[in-house]
């Protein structure tokens, strides 16, 4: 708040009022919805819904399938965000370095950004085919027989690649700008002190790099669990069958597939917990975070 | 960089380190040539393969090479009626697309710049709380509560506005993806930076609250509006889950839920898949949001490397 603020009361609460209506509406209103529902068990049709307690979340414990969604999230995402960070991290520094083109790099570099996950997920599916596609079929050159939506890791490998691919812009465009922010005085000095490029990344570029590198950390995590819906959903062609999926995307299956409201929201209300962990994580870390302007 | 490690080397040794730096160079430019390569080829073919007739792809995949069926293929992919009800076409598509882009763009700066202007500028008693309240619709992202969020706006009637609810309604497309609050914080975050002397200022020569707003801090935020503008678009024109559950009725579809319809004919198996209009269709479906991007590029890397502080 500033100093020497406006002392209107009328005037503020009307410009707040879209704001605070919609989410009322549309975040507050649904998500204790999600909670609620989620002790209750509803009958086929929704008519009617008995308090079950924590049932819904005990059948999830127990439930194979979501253990295995659970484990499959916890693999996909880890190998999401570690080869989207590594190459993102090697072109930056590589783009940072060069001098001629350099524009041209991060525009060649950053525009898959604009791409909507489902269309990546259509360029997978035709790239992985089982029978037409071409990397499958160069890797029936080399001997190995690629079944796509058949074979479970396969269909896993194509759901990574593709989620790696479309993530890479972004973190490039974030390394970079981080690495453009270290002062020129730093790189210099780092410069007359140490004469071997590998050994001045790691001591110098990487440490400093490194509140960047948290923040994208986040970042990739939370694009691992949500914004692949649009790559899983196409890549299994909406047939969720035995393939490989995510715990959202199981969300989604299990409610309007499966029609499990209670059972639906239970996991809903699992992952809330989950991002709100990794928010505290993320702001007690952003606080602590450097910035050299 | 090179000058100062030439430097501190002899002449007996600088025609050595010379080469060693160069090729240092060629390395470097292979890696982002092939990171470039990596970037552009699968559109690349995806182009290629919009010029072909169903047939070829069906048999060989997709192509490298050009045929004579663009034309053809980009024709049918805008202006024939295809899904169920043969009540959507690509230009039907593209408009909601459209819509879809810019009325979240609009909606969330202009709701969110009101909504900070208020907190930052006001001394309200609840303004934190305020705050508070809507900092945490940036935690949950819509796909962790679809579910509920679907119930509720396809039963939710707003003054017999809507009868059967919202579902199928540009409203019930748009506002409920308004509802987390990222263009609130971002605008909080620079009204916070910019100088208390202004308003000052303007208090003193009498300014009352919005001609403040209007003739200052508007124009002041003008650039952070477009980079905003333009992140917004981009993620409003690339929605998928909630246009999927919300807009049943086809003339609502966007591109990219169209993309789904294209799948659903792959896996149904039924017949050939018209490979070069899907194709055709998800070249249509990136082009405006890639132009976007790489056209005001500093401003979209500026909204985005701003955005998280």
């Amino acid at each position: 708040m500033k100093r020497a603020a406006f002392g209107h009361i009328g005037f503020p609460i009307l410009l707040l009022l879209p704001q605070l209506v919609i989410i009322a509406i549309f975040f507050y209103w649904p998500a204790a919805y999600a909670v609620q529902s989620s002790f209750y068990a509803q009958d086929m049709f929704g008519f009617t819904s008995t308090f079950v307690g924590a049932e819904n979340y005990t059948r999830l414990i127990d439930s194979t399938n979501y253990l295995n969604a659970l484990n499959f999230t916890v693999i996909f995402t880890v190998l999401v965000t570690f080869f989207s960070l590594g190459i993102a991290l090697l072109l930056a520094v590589k783009a940072d370095k060069v001098i001629r083109g350099a524009k041209t790099y991060r525009t060649l570099l950053m525009w898959v950004y604009a791409i909507a996950p489902p269309v990546a997920g259509l360029i997978g599916v035709m790239l992985f085919d089982q029978s037409r596609g071409n990397i499958t079929q160069l890797l029936a050159f080399f001997g190995y027989e690629y079944r796509l939506g058949v074979n479970y890791w396969d269909t896993a490998t194509a759901m990574i690649t593709v989620s790696v691919w479309k993530q890479i812009p972004v973190n490039f465009i974030f390394f970079l700008s981080g690495l453009q922010a270290i002062p020129q005085s730093v790189r210099e000095a780092a410069m007359i002190d140490n004469r071997s490029g590998t050994s001045r990344f790691w001591d110098i570029t990487f440490p400093l790099l490194a509140p960047t590198g948290f923040f994208l950390l986040i970042i990739n995590i939370t694009y691992s669990l949500f914004d692949t819906f649009g790559i899983i959903d196409t890549i299994v062609k909406g047939e969720p069958g035995n393939n490989p999926l995510t715990l959202v995307y199981r969300v989604y299956v299990d409610g309007f597939r499966g029609g499990d409201l209670g059972g639906s929201s239970a996991q809903s209300v699992v992952l809330m917990v989950l991002v709100l962990i990794l928010t505290i994580v993320q702001f007690r870390f952003l606080e602590r975070r450097i910035h050299y302007t | 960089m090179a000058d100062i490690t030439e430097t501190r080397v002899t002449t007996a040794t600088t025609t050595r380190t010379r080469k060693r730096i160069r090729w240092d160079h060629v390395a470097d430019h292979a890696i982002l040539i092939a990171g470039a390569l990596l970037m552009l080829v699968p559109v690349y073919m995806v182009f290629a393969t919009s010029s072909w007739d169903a047939i070829t792809v069906h048999r060989e995949g997709m192509q490298f090479g050009f045929s004579d069926q663009l034309g053809t293929n980009y024709d049918a992919a805008l202006f024939e009626y295809g899904g169920f009800t043969d009540a959507v076409n690509g230009v039907t598509m593209l408009a909601n697309s459209l819509i879809l882009g810019l009325g979240f763009a609009i909606g969330k700066i202009v709701v969110g710049m009101m909504a900070a202007y208020a907190i930052v500028y006001f001394r309200l008693k609840f303004a934190t709380l305020a705050f508070w309240m809507i900092f945490t619709t940036l935690l949950l992202p819509l796909e962790v509560r679809i579910l509920p969020s679907y119930e509720i706006i396809t039963s939710i009637t707003v003054f017999g506005l809507y009868e059967n609810g919202m579902g199928n309604s540009y409203a019930g497309l748009i506002i409920p993806l308004i509802a987390s609050a990222t263009a609130t914080f971002f605008f909080r975050q620079f009204f916070l930076s910019v100088p208390e002397e202004l308003i000052e200022a303007a208090r003193i020569d009498g300014a009352g609250p919005v001609k403040f707003f209007i003739d200052i801090l508007v124009p002041l935020s003008r650039t952070m509006i477009a980079a905003m503008f333009i992140i917004m678009f981009v993620f409003g024109w690339n929605q998928y889950l909630w246009p999927t559950l919300i807009t049943t009725d086809e003339s609502l579809f966007t591109l990219v839920r169209g993309i789904r319809q294209i799948v659903q004919s792959y896996a149904d198996g039924s017949e050939t898949p018209d490979y070069g209009q899907a194709a055709a269709l998800a070249i249509i479906a990136m082009t405006p949001p890639v132009l976007i991007v790489v056209f005001f590029q500093s401003w979209f890397v500026k909204g985005l490397t701003e955005s998280d502080k």
